[in-house]
């Protein structure tokens, strides 16, 4: 049997149109964009197109709003570095706790050693953003906002039509991390305020190694890279040719597939979710799970740490996601966790599958098999769980107190 | 994803042990459930012998952290409580084969257990040895606390230094830019004894006259050295980025004259922050005529 990845929102298989039309700009058309013949023109048309497909995508006004980048990150950073070298009077940022790191290690980078002052928003048990903290902190000393469309670990989505809006209105720029929410979900950037937005092409099945910064007409800015004309001098380096070709195929495909990925993929991770949360006990669904992509569930199994659960996982040929700390290699569960005021018996026991519309229902049958004895075998070794009721100890943080915990 | 030892897959597949012991007389509560991982021990003691008859785990934990447990168990089973208490969490990790650098608390958090189970049977208070601060190397469990007490005790200077120490730092590196801080909250931006010539360059340079009084500067803090050898050395002229000296003295003729403008330069470009090219006086009218 055929292993079962369910880690979509790590990242995505390449989708084999999209390598089709990618291999010819290695050993054909392997011009440099930039040069005065025909080896060149022809990549900088195919490029132009990948610029459209990507447009369309993102429902941007221009061709030219989008710059093509290395990745999510690069974006992200390019974006926030950007909007505080414009406004170098401006010495404020707003975020929130459950960024991506891409996000929040470079604000807290910027807090420590640039004297910025970082709000960060935070959020309920639920993940969901407090909107009155939001309008009080905006002032003219911002100098720009940062929030994630949609949470990579639970997929919860963020107001950011609204926030962007009363940005606007305030005069303070706005930047959202769309990389969990391009291609998952309709993004029509036109009709919002939004000025900057990241994405990753490996997220929606083009390659790793490129990404965009959309980047809205007229919005003040300053390049990260310099060094070149490329991407009309916002983003100096040597395209990544093949890579942006095959994230404007990815792009076009995302669109076709959007009402698939929301009616048959949402339904799939339905079925899982549900299949799961009726076998195990003392387990539950983190975020918010009336409003979250429709590709990811997250269920804390409480009493049991993560990285082993991945581990048995694995051995059954399941491919998913924890945010306990050993995964991490950190000493911390996930951040985003935290932020909800998970426990941490059940922080670091969240496994968090994502599917892609390579899933099939009878994946989703096998893995609501494999889970069950996966989640008793690891709870009769743990000090929390009582073999004979086969429940919780009573009292767990009375029963098992171990020192410097 | 890690890379686990057969050993460590197969005693986290199928561990050993699991679960309390029966008629258990020594516990040891050990790790910690914010970080993850936290472990409890149960050892039936012979009290004739103090022989470990039997052992028993519950572990909340990883993969290495459910392996380390199963095979202290397996390791202490027949042993009498002082051969016990020679095990050392590298003879864990050894049991296993080895545990990656950023798993080997894991292994540490066997070891005290072993140590607070039978403190706990010989009615002894067990303390772990654990500073108050927070963790900097997470792959070695070393905290702020730790790293700064090793730091004042040893004069350390250098991220290498404390490595060599303390653990901290040498697996995965990531805490690097943690550790320099540690330094430089306790050393401040004192900078590292030792031949140090002039204050950090500002930005924007220097004005014509600062620069040729720091050129100055350094010239005269080589110039003990070259008199000891009965030579000098003396400013002639700036012109742009060549600098015009005088070797003068014993300096004059002598083989090793190239070696010590060499040296005068090098001395100048870090003083300065910028290219400069050393050059004998001699060669003024050839330089500035663009004879050559």
């Amino acid at each position: 049997m055929a292993d079962i990845y369910l880690d979509n929102n790590a990242t995505t298989r390449v989708d084999d149109a999209v390598v089709q039309a990618m291999l010819p700009f290695f050993t054909e058309q392997y011009g440099n964009p930039s040069s005065m013949h025909g080896f060149g023109d022809k990549v900088g048309r195919a490029m132009k197109q990948a610029r459209s497909q990507v447009q369309a995508l993102l429902g941007a006004a221009h061709d030219s709003e989008i710059v093509f980048t290395s990745c999510g990150t690069e974006s992200n950073s390019t974006a926030i570095l950007s909007a505080l070298k414009a406004h170098p009077e401006r010495r404020e940022i707003i975020t929130t706790t459950v960024e991506h790191p891409a996000v929040l290690t470079l604000c807290q980078h910027l807090e420590q050693d640039e004297c910025y002052t970082v709000h960060y928003l935070k959020v309920d048990r639920q993940g969901r953003l407090d909107l009155d903290q939001y309008r009080a902190l905006l002032s003219p000393r911002v100098a720009v906002v940062s929030v994630m469309w949609a949470n990579n670990e639970t997929g919860t989505l963020f107001p950011v039509r609204e926030m962007a809006e009363l940005a606007h209105s305030a005069g303070v720029l706005f930047h959202t991390d769309a990389v969990q929410a391009a291609g998952k979900i309709p993004l029509d950037l036109k009709s919002t305020a939004i000025d900057m937005l990241s994405l990753s092409g490996h997220k929606l099945h083009a390659p790793k190694g490129v990404g965009v910064l959309y980047l809205r007409r007229g919005v003040r800015y300053r390049p990260l890279l310099r060094g070149g004309h490329q991407e009309r001098g916002r983003r100096a380096g040597t395209e990544n040719a093949a890579g942006i070709v095959g994230l404007g195929v990815a792009a076009e495909l995302a669109l076709h597939y959007m009402e698939q990925e929301n009616t048959v993929v949402r339904r799939l991770r339905d079925k899982l979710e549900q299949g799961i949360i009726a076998q195990v006990p003392n387990c539950f669904v983190t975020g918010d799970p009336a409003n979250r992509l429709p590709n990811t569930a997250n269920i804390a199994f409480e009493y049991i740490e993560g990285e082993a659960i991945l581990l048995l996982l694995n051995k059954a040929g399941i491919a998913a996601s924890s945010g306990s700390a050993c995964t991490s290699g950190s000493l911390e569960p996930s951040h985003v966790m935290r932020a909800m005021d998970i426990p941490y018996t059940a922080a670091h026991g969240t496994v968090r599958f994502s599917f892609s519309r390579y899933n099939t229902a009878e994946e989703v049958t096998r893995v609501i098999a494999a889970v069950p004895p996966i989640v008793a075998q690891l709870r009769k070794l743990s000090p929390y769980w009582d073999g004979k009721s086969n429940g919780p100890v009573r009292d767990p943080q009375q029963a098992f107190a171990p020192s410097y915990a | 994803m890690w890379e686990y030892s057969d050993k460590v897959k197969e005693h986290f597949f199928n561990p050993r042990n699991a679960g309390a012991v029966e008629a258990a007389n020594a516990t040891g509560e050990v790790g910690s459930i914010s970080c993850g991982d936290a472990l409890r021990l149960t050892l039936k003691v012979d009290p004739q012998t103090d022989t470990i008859l039997d052992a028993g785990f519950q572990t909340f934990g990883c993969g290495s952290a459910i392996a380390s447990s199963s095979a202290l168990t397996e390791m202490v089973k027949g042993m009498t409580l002082e051969q016990a208490l020679t095990i050392s969490n590298q003879d864990i990790a050894d049991y296993l084969d080895g545990l990656p650098a950023e798993k080997m608390h894991c292994s540490v958090m066997g070891r005290e257990a072993l140590a607070a189970a039978i403190a706990d049977y010989r009615g002894e208070e067990w303390h772990d040895d654990h500073e108050e601060g927070a963790l900097i190397c997470k792959c070695f469990g070393i905290d702020a606390a730790m790293i700064e007490q090793t730091v004042r005790a040893n004069d350390l200077r250098s991220i290498e230094e404390v490595t060599n120490y303390t653990k901290a730092g040498g697996g995965c590196a990531t805490c690097h830019e943690g550790i320099e801080k540690v330094l430089a909250g306790i050393w401040g931006n004192e900078p590292a004894p030792g031949p140090v010539l002039a204050e950090v360059v500002p930005c924007g340079g220097l004005t014509n006259l600062q620069r040729i009084r720091r050129i100055e500067q350094v010239l005269e803090s080589l110039r003990p050295t070259l008199q000891r050898d009965h030579g000098d050395v003396e400013l002639v002229d700036v012109d742009g980025n060549v600098i015009y000296v005088n070797l003068v003295g014993a300096c004059t003729g002598c083989m090793m004259a190239g070696a010590t403008l060499g040296g005068i330069q090098q001395q100048l470009i870090e003083a300065l922050g910028e290219f400069v090219r050393v050059v004998p006086a001699s060669e003024m009218k050839r330089v500035a005529t663009g004879g050559r």
